[in-house]
């Protein structure tokens, strides 16, 4: 049996014909080995540094929500006693989280028992499954009335997740603001849902009908009702996922639970 | 010499874009602000330099049956790499270029250099005849890119250089300059004035029209 060199194995490749079959395949593989090591090394190498990237941009974005809503900055920096915390709800009990905090969060979700499955029916938005533990941001009135609650809520769009964060009044009913937090949408169609002309329509609107149903959508064309605002032309997908989204979230299987209990005084 | 030769043709002479009309899409898409215009330039520069570079070091050994799929392999690993740097470093100007910095994989001025020149020549002259089309085309983005915030905001690189109305200055700023075909009329305006200067360039017209008499039927 022939001893196995790799040095003569690589002189004997290098020096077939360069039509040979084999070296054609040897050739393909060995590119195809490098150029895949070169780009896991620099996506590995480099991903911490992009999830910084991103978690400073979340930061910067719920800022500008923030700013966004009126008469709100005002209130941030005048007052101190009015400060925006932070606080993980159990979407399963409509109440704060006994044991998990924002900190232990990341780790408690790892855990497959803290996420439900959403049957075919529930699972508006296209998301599989839902995670029981949730941050939200609550800001409080001197008086501990709840002002103001900003949510964190996803979806299936276009090109990919998107995930955004609304912010209701202190009436549970009426959206103060929209951010779009990350999305993968077409530039230039879809990817207008981040542009602040567009999210801005949604301060004002009123989120659930008489009956206690979630009404909020992106309408189809032009908004007609108090619940509706104006489509994203040409981006039909696009506003699906978001009335979806929002359906879904602001319903029974996500948010309405705890807006209700919210709504109750229980917070 | 002949380096020098290399290198400082493709920038005026043998321009990939304003004479062989490659990278169009590229520098119509990201040349609204003269920021974004350097960085595209820069990450295209880099990409092509480097895939001259490895594509000339292994010319001997390159099947010419797939030697284009290994070449555009290698191109896009790069622009892989070159766009999670970017994502990492320069995470806003990645957000604004978008999807543009991964389609440098595509650019014509990339693979028309590799195929065209490093697939035949030693490693030195391959990388100096890539760096001078990257900077072909850089220049190219960057007069583009100028003229366009210029006229289009008032600011160069962010920084005010004529006071807007909006500011109470004198300035309207012409909001065509922000749209695409802005970038069609200076790109035209700036081959037409190319090829006014240098006569060389126009091309010889391939058909010729028929009159008019002969048309009718």
């Amino acid at each position: 049996m022939a001893e196995f060199n790799p040095i003569k194995l690589w002189r004997g490749i290098l020096s077939l014909p360069n039509e040979s079959r084999t070296k054609t395949i040897a050739i393909a593989f060995i590119v195809s080995i490098v150029c895949a090591l070169l780009v896991t090394g620099a996506t590995v190498v480099l991903r911490p540094i992009q999830a910084q990237n991103r978690a400073l941009e979340q930061q910067t974005r719920l800022e500008a929500l923030l700013a966004e809503i009126p008469g709100l900055s005002a209130i941030l920096t005048t007052s101190d006693e009015m400060k925006l915390s932070t606080v993980v709800v159990d979407l399963r009990r409509a109440k704060a989280a006994q044991d998990v905090t924002p900190e232990t969060l990341a780790s408690a979700l790892t855990d497959s028992a803290n996420w439900t499955q959403l049957s075919p029916q529930e699972d508006i938005a296209n998301l599989g499954s839902r995670a029981d533990f949730k941050q939200i941001y609550l800001l409080r009135s001197p008086e501990d009335q709840v002002e103001l609650v900003i949510l964190p809520i996803s979806g299936t769009g276009y090109g990919g997740p998107i995930e955004a964060m609304i912010a209701v009044e202190s009436d549970m009913n009426t959206v103060a603001g929209l951010a779009v937090m990350s999305h993968n949408e077409t530039p230039g169609l879809g990817a207008r849902i981040d542009e602040p002309a567009w999210r801005q329509q949604f301060a004002g609107k009123r989120i659930e009908d008489d009956t206690g149903t979630p009404q909020l959508a992106v309408a189809r064309g032009a908004a007609t009702t108090e619940f509706e605002v104006d489509a994203i032309t040409g981006a039909t997908r696009t506003n699906t996922a978001m009335t979806q989204m929002l359906a879904f979230w602001l319903g029974p299987n996500g948010y309405g639970p705890l807006l209700d209990a919210i709504r109750r005084g229980e917070f | 010499m002949r380096l020098w030769g290399t290198l400082t043709d493709p920038i005026l002479r043998q321009n990939p874009v304003t004479l062989q009309i490659l990278g169009i899409c590229s520098a119509l898409a990201v040349t609204t602000t003269l920021a974004a215009a350097l960085t595209m330039s820069a990450a295209l520069t880099a990409v092509i330099v480097v895939a001259a570079g490895i594509i000339s070091l292994i010319r001997r050994h390159l099947p010419s049956s797939i030697r284009l799929i290994v070449q555009i392999i290698i191109v896009a690993s790069l622009v892989i790499v070159v766009d999670q740097f970017l994502q990492a470093f320069f995470f806003e100007m990645s957000q604004r270029l978008s999807v543009f910095v991964s389609l440098i994989a595509t650019n014509c001025v990339v693979l028309g250099r590799t195929e065209s020149f490093s697939l035949h020549n030693p490693p030195v002259p391959a990388m100096t005849d890539a760096l001078g089309n990257g900077l072909g085309y850089s220049l190219v983005l960057v007069i583009i890119g100028s003229v366009r915030e210029l006229f289009g905001q008032g600011t160069l690189l962010g920084n005010e250089v004529f006071h807007t109305t909006e500011q109470g200055g004198w300035f309207e700023p012409l909001s065509l300059m922000l749209l695409a075909p802005s970038a069609f009329f200076l790109l035209g305006g700036l081959v037409w004035a190319i090829r006014s200067w240098r006569v060389e360039q126009v091309e010889v017209s391939e058909h010729a029209l028929a009159p008019a008499e002969e048309t009718r039927g």
